[in-house]
């Protein structure tokens, strides 16, 4: 022995170290890779050794090299070994490496449970810290549940150091474990006035991250929040619960109010910037949903984040502007004061805080400024440098003037000379962006057209100063718009023939086919005004010559390679010269031309469709041909798999083949609609059309960057449109002056009306082009309603409901966390028992459930309405915390009577700790004072069974009652919890209880006394435990396991409804599910595996399933049985 | 939360990587590259956050980052976090470095990444801020390598 230690230790002096590693690594830099795979080699020679010491330092390089990015993952196990070391040194490696390699999927963390537990209770307090730590990283699902005790426990460690981090580590459990949540809750909660500052400020961190999933479960620690959030100094818990009464406001509009006094003192008196600017976020969230907002502290946080932005520190004037952004969405104006500094940070070297700015300008524009605001932006786009700033800033501009249907636009011609100066970016990949603007605005706004015409034919006439190279440049997309609005618009042309020889020009030849297209299918429109304006004349010579400009410069495009424009070409050329030949016999044409392309476009509504009523005698969901026979492929499939129910599934199938089919058709569509210039959406997002044309996003874009920017000449510059406007407002003021108010609302349109939020001199400016806008039907009227009926909800649900419904997550806490507190482990679930109305005088016992008869012979003994007890009472749920619990929780908050007529009632049972204690069942139990009287004194008792104890304090017998710790007044519930002792899961038991109380009124007090019955099932000692498919083959191959079957008929409902209901009912997981069979597992409290399979074939279901417990498992089958007997 | 610390070179040599979710290796080293890609182009004279896009997690994460000398030191945090309370984190974890190794360079970081992996844990656990006191932070590190070297001690 002593010469292997010794040997072990000669070895490492040969042993490379870490130091060793990399000052290796560092000297083989031209062949790394190749020195690092001798290091792996040479690792995985020490792994082998049985000295601890050299395991460590070999899994310590591993750990380097993970980082480097090798894979180490198959040293998982030693990796395991050296976590296990006895000593602190190796063992903190063994963590370390461990928690940078393993994960879920790890298949050794299984084996390293019992390691860890170990050193959670090491009486050194670094050994736990460091599992802790390392657990922290690598947690499961399967370690959170088999660990969350031994860390709750530790949540009151002695040394702070411990607490802080068990602590901390919960939030991780919670995640994976989300059933711990309910019994740790009260314990985190009481760390919250820990008298370590740490431990307070790791439990305040991990109900912040708990409330951040759930705002509305931690309402009711508001009030304890108020109190450390006024008293403690700490800044990061300061921030931690500042920022958790942002998330929290929103839900509750009260909160903000009282917050605004203590956040405004933080404000004033913090030096602390971060604290200051949480302050102000959470102020500005309160006001989000305080209607009355506080003026004055508005005020103050917009004072503040004006400091912020104008201090020097980037770090603050990002967050100013970050917070900005948020003020701007309820109250834009009090932003809009600052525009000047916000147009400021446009200037900034920042590429992060120039792009904040501009996000806020969005939110920032009126009709008064937005001129000015783009005006500003323009000079930027002219400065900026690099494309994807300027791209940015360009979609800004296009996104702040078009925004909400252009509604702070009122001159319409400024905007498209804002548009045509944009087209003057070299090298943008927005083309496509502008001319859908265009084409917009052109059909849109009748009243620009003449404009809109003119400015485009010089875009045509100057086509080659955009184009530099033309196939490459995305911005020759507008060209597309240009032609399109010139050939559409073509009568509002000042000279036809000059615009229509632009468009016909040789270089058109180079550019993208799909623009070349629509050059030529608007020069035949064109060509058509022209005829049209010529004919009258006298001359006929003018209109042939356009016919033989015509004959010339189309051939060109007949011999282009692009299929669209040499087809449109051909055709266009062979009428060009039959109208030719026409002319040349002196036969009027125009009229006849003309007519191809008469008719005027009008914007639809998006919904439109929907508005053209079907024509009667159309059924639209008819098939036109007879579907394919269904019988094929049932005859295909055996008969076992395919059950009656089948042919519902068969259908889909086909439409599916159709919606193939359709997808098709509709893509094929589209790509049509976006080539053809005629299809125009109403809305702006017509661009969209644009964005999807094929072609366009595969012209590769080449970024040239001109320094300076080119002039096309003769176009207006859009500066003196700022200037005209001035001019025209001022006219127009003064009209007003003179004329009726009315009149102006006259003015405006219909769209405009709904935004009049804005400042009232803002209403005064009208616009000088109206936008032909098809608002959508059924605005938003739907959305209030609903809205309405959301608040009236949350408004009028009595809060007894409220409860309930957190209750239905079991998985989050409680919104009352008192209410469901967890003292001891585990209890095992027994049920709640029937509410009763006790009766003074008879104190009849009730026998619930069932037996509906004795019922209604109670109920009319209940004469004295008035003094009602109910009693609820329902098992916590286990360890599984499935959704399906919330249901049977609701059923709990039914009324009584429900509650009787409940044939079988489920109990939701909560089991703690039972890996120590299988044998314990927690009853929750409601007391709910339904009577005007004041209850008080109250006494629980239980008759014991042989298998079934109520526990009882020391000292007390057998048959004395539990005192229930609290007194009712009228119309209050709380809770009491009992445990009982259960011998044996195997059989249902039911056991009968009295509950004693004495009633005071005003005047007298009586005696009385209230039986029930707990009802115990099978089902509820199972617990819901999921189990992997090959586990549960190994399972059931182990031949321990008895079986039993049971059929159910007339069953009549979807097998996944069955499924869910065996899992919600009965406690069962799905395993594995392949058409109507399934397979699902179980466990009791005293660890039973309980299999079942479970096989559907029409209205019958048969289950099959095995235990190694044959009577447990008769009495759980007999109780699935009864639940579905009851459906 | 911390969604991930690293700490790069100026070159982008990943000097220690700390994930508090998990990523294959390979993944791990995308990420570090993207991550040093984005903020080694940036001046130092700009803001410290940056809009990480689709990096870690999506628009709720955000990179907040500190240069000193050859290091970056980047955090990966999302909207539960303070951007300024993760800048004061950084520092405070600098300077305990800086305490625990006197005068910590870029060497130190090289060689002992497992003695920074372990100061990192005395101040962010699984993603959660543990502790921000620099002294309390050096003492619970000191105590523990006291224990490393008396063991070792008593094995030679």
């Amino acid at each position: 022995m002593a010469l292997k230690i010794v040997k072990g230790s000669i070895d490492r002096m040969f042993d490379k170290n870490l130091q060793d590693l990399v000052r290796g690594i560092r000297n083989h830099k031209e062949d790394e890779a190749k020195y690092i795979s001798t290091c792996i080699d040479e690792i995985k020679q020490e792994l082998k050794q049985d000295n601890i010491a050299v395991k460590a330092n070999a899994v310590c390089k591993l750990t380097y090299l993970q980082m480097l990015g090798y894979d180490v993952s198959w040293a998982a196990f030693n990796i395991v070994e050296v976590m296990s070391s006895s000593k602190f040194t190796y063992k903190r490696i063994g963590y370390l490496a461990a928690s940078q390699c393993f994960h879920e999927n790890t298949d050794v963390i299984m084996l390293t449970t019992n390691q860890i537990r170990k050193d959670l209770s090491s009486p050194n307090q670094y050994d736990t810290g460091v599992a802790l730590t390392g657990l922290s990283c690598f947690v499961t699902p399967d370690l959170a549940r088999d660990l969350a005790n031994d860390i709750m426990t530790l949540m009151s460690h002695t040394k702070p150091y411990i607490r802080k981090k068990a602590v901390l580590i919960m939030y991780k459990v919670f995640l994976k474990y989300p059933e711990s949540l309910r019994p740790a809750f009260p314990r985190l909660k009481e760390k919250l006035e820990d008298p370590d500052p740490g431990v307070q400020s790791a439990a305040v961190n991990v109900i912040c991250e708990l409330a951040r999933r759930n705002p509305k479960n931690y309402l009711s620690l508001a009030p304890l929040f108020f109190k450390l959030m006024t008293s403690s100094t700490n800044n990061w818990v300061l921030i931690k619960i500042i920022k958790l009464f942002g998330a929290l406001t929103p839900l509750e509009p009260r909160l903000g109010k009282k917050l605004i006094e203590p956040l405004t003192n933080l404000i004033h008196s913090t030096s602390a910037m971060s604290l200051l600017y949480e302050c102000v976020n959470t102020v500005i969230a309160g006001q989000y949903s305080c209607s009355v907002g506080h003026i004055k502290s508005h005020l103050l946080c917009v004072q503040k984040l004006r400091i912020l932005i104008e201090d020097s520190d980037q770090n603050l004037k990002y967050l100013g502007l970050l917070a900005m952004s948020k003020i701007l969405k309820t109250h834009p104006k009090s932003v809009q004061s600052h525009k000047d500094l916000i147009l400021q940070c446009l200037d900034d070297k920042d590429e992060s805080i120039r792009l904040r700015a501009l996000d806020l300008l969005y939110g920032m524009v009126s009709k008064k400024n937005l001129m000015e605001i783009v005006k500003k932006l323009m000079i930027h786009v002219d400065k900026a440098e690099g494309t994807t700033y300027r791209d940015e800033l360009l979609t800004k501009i296009i996104d702040i003037c078009s925004q909400s249907n252009y509604q702070y636009i009122t001159n319409f011609e400024w905007y498209i000379s804002i548009l045509v100066e944009l087209t003057r970016l070299e090298g943008t990949r927005h083309g496509h962006l502008i001319a859908s603007q265009m084409l917009d605005v052109a059909i849109r706004v009748k009243a620009i057209r003449v404009f809109a015409v003119a400015q485009m034919a010089t875009l045509l006439d100057n086509a080659h100063l955009l184009t530099g190279n033309m196939q490459r440049n995305g911005i020759c997309e507008v060209l597309y718009a240009a032609a399109w609005i010139c050939g559409e618009f073509s009568e509002h042309l000042e000279n036809p023939v000059q615009t229509l020889e632009a468009m016909l020009r040789p270089k058109v030849a180079t550019l993208p086919g799909h623009i070349q297209a629509v050059y030529v299918q608007n020069a035949a429109k064109l060509f058509a005004t022209i005829l049209k304006n010529q004919e009258g004349n006298t001359d006929s010579t003018a209109a042939q010559e356009t016919s033989q400009m015509m004959i010339d410069r189309l051939p060109l495009f007949v011999q282009s390679a692009n299929l669209e424009v040499q087809e449109r070409a051909s055709c266009i050329l062979q009428l060009v010269k039959y109208i030719q030949k026409l002319q040349q016999k002196d036969v009027e044409v125009a009229e006849e031309v003309s007519a191809l392309f008469a008719g005027e476009l009008n914007p639809v509504a998006p919904k439109a469709q929907k508005k053209v009523p079907v024509p009667e005698g159309l059924d639209l969901d008819a098939w036109i041909n007879e579907p394919p026979s269904e019988s094929e492929s049932e005859d295909e499939q055996p008969k076992a798999i395919f059950t009656k129910e089948e042919p519902k599934h068969s259908r889909p199938r086909h439409t599916e083949v159709d919606e193939k089919e359709l997808a098709r058709r509709r893509e094929a569509r589209k790509q049509e609609q976006a080539n053809n210039p005629f299809y125009i959406k109403a809305s702006p997002s017509s661009q969209k059309v644009y964005q999807e044309a094929p072609g366009v996003e595969h012209i590769p874009v080449v970024q040239i960057d001109l320094s300076v920017p080119l002039k096309v000449p003769g176009l207006p510059m859009s500066d003196q449109y700022v200037k005209l406007e001035e001019e025209r407002r001022q006219k127009e003021r003064a009209e007003k002056k003179k004329k009726e108010k009315k009149k102006r609302k006259e003015k405006r349109s219909g769209r405009g009306k709904k935004h009049d939020s804005g400042p009232e001199s803002e209403e005064d400016i009208t616009p000088a082009h109206v936008v032909d806008i098809v608002t959508e039907e059924m605005p938003e009227v739907g959305m209030h309603l609903s809205d309405d009926v959301a608040q009236e909800d949350q408004n009028h649900l009595p809060v007894r409901v409220k409860i309930c419904i957190c209750m239905f997550c079991l998985c989050r806490p409680l919104a009352d966390s008192e209410k469901l507190p967890v003292r001891s482990h585990r209890a095992a679930g027994a049920p709640k028992s029937s509410a009763e109305d006790g009766e003074a005088e008879n104190a009849t016992p009730q026998e619930p459930k069932k037996k509906s008869s004795k019922e209604k012979r109670d109920k009319k003994k209940d004469k004295e309405r008035d003094r009602k007890v109910r009693l609820r009472c329902w098992k916590h749920f286990p360890p599984s915390g499935h959704k399906s619990d919330s249901r049977s929780t609701q059923s709990e908050g039914r009324t009584v009577v429900t509650f009787l007529v409940f044939p079988l009632p489920r109990k939701v049972c909560d089991i703690q700790g039972n890996l120590q204690d299988g044998s314990q069942v927690v009853v929750s139990v409601i007391f709910e004072n339904k009577s005007d009287s004041f209850l008080k004194s109250m006494e629980f008792n239980v008759l014991d069974s042989l298998n079934s104890k109520l526990q009882r304090p020391e000292g007390s017998g057998p048959h004395d009652g539990l005192t229930v710790p609290f007194q009712l007044p009228p119309g209050v519930s709380n809770e009491a919890r009992f445990v009982f002792t259960v011998q044996s899961i195997v059989m249902p038991q039911k056991l009968k209880g009295t509950l004693t109380f004495i009633v005071k009124n005003e005047d007298s007090s009586t005696h009385e006394k209230l039986d029930f019955k707990l009802h115990f099932t099978c089902t509820s000692y199972l617990i819901t435990t999921p189990c992997y498919s090959d586990a549960f083959a190994k399972l059931l191959e182990s031949g321990d396991l008895k079986s039993s079957s049971v059929r159910l008929e007339g069953v009549n409902m979807p097998f996944h409804h069955l499924l869910a209901r065996i899992c919600f009912h009965h406690h069962f997981s799905v395993v594995e599910r392949i058409d109507s069979c399934a397979s699902m597992y179980s466990r009791s409290i005293q660890g039973h595996h309980v299999c079942l399979l479970v096989k559907t074939s029409g209205q019958t279901v048969s289950i099959d399933a095995k235990c190694d417990e044959p009577t447990l498992l008769g009495n759980v089958l007999d109780e699935i049985k009864q639940t579905f007997s009851q459906c | 939360m911390i969604k991930a610390i690293l700490i790069f070179n100026n070159h982008g040599k990943p000097r220690l990587i700390r994930f508090y979710q998990y990523f294959a290796e390979d993944m791990q080293q995308q990420i570090i590259r993207e991550t040093f890609h984005l903020v080694s182009k940036r001046d130092d004279n700009v803001c410290n956050f940056l809009e990480g896009g689709s990096l870690i997690g999506g628009s709720d994460y955000k990179l907040i980052y500190r240069h000193y000398a050859t290091l970056y030191f980047v955090f990966c945090v999302d909207s539960s976090e303070s951007e300024l309370g993760i800048l004061d984190l950084i520092q405070v974890f600098v300077e305990t470095l800086d305490k625990c190794f006197e005068n910590v360079c870029e060497l130190d970081l090289i060689f002992h990444m497992d003695k920074v992996h372990y100061i990192l844990q005395e101040v962010v656990m699984g993603g959660m801020v543990l502790e921000t006191n620099m002294n309390e932070i050096v003492a619970q590190v000191e105590v523990q390598n006291r224990m490393e070297k008396s063991e070792l001690c008593n094995q030679n």
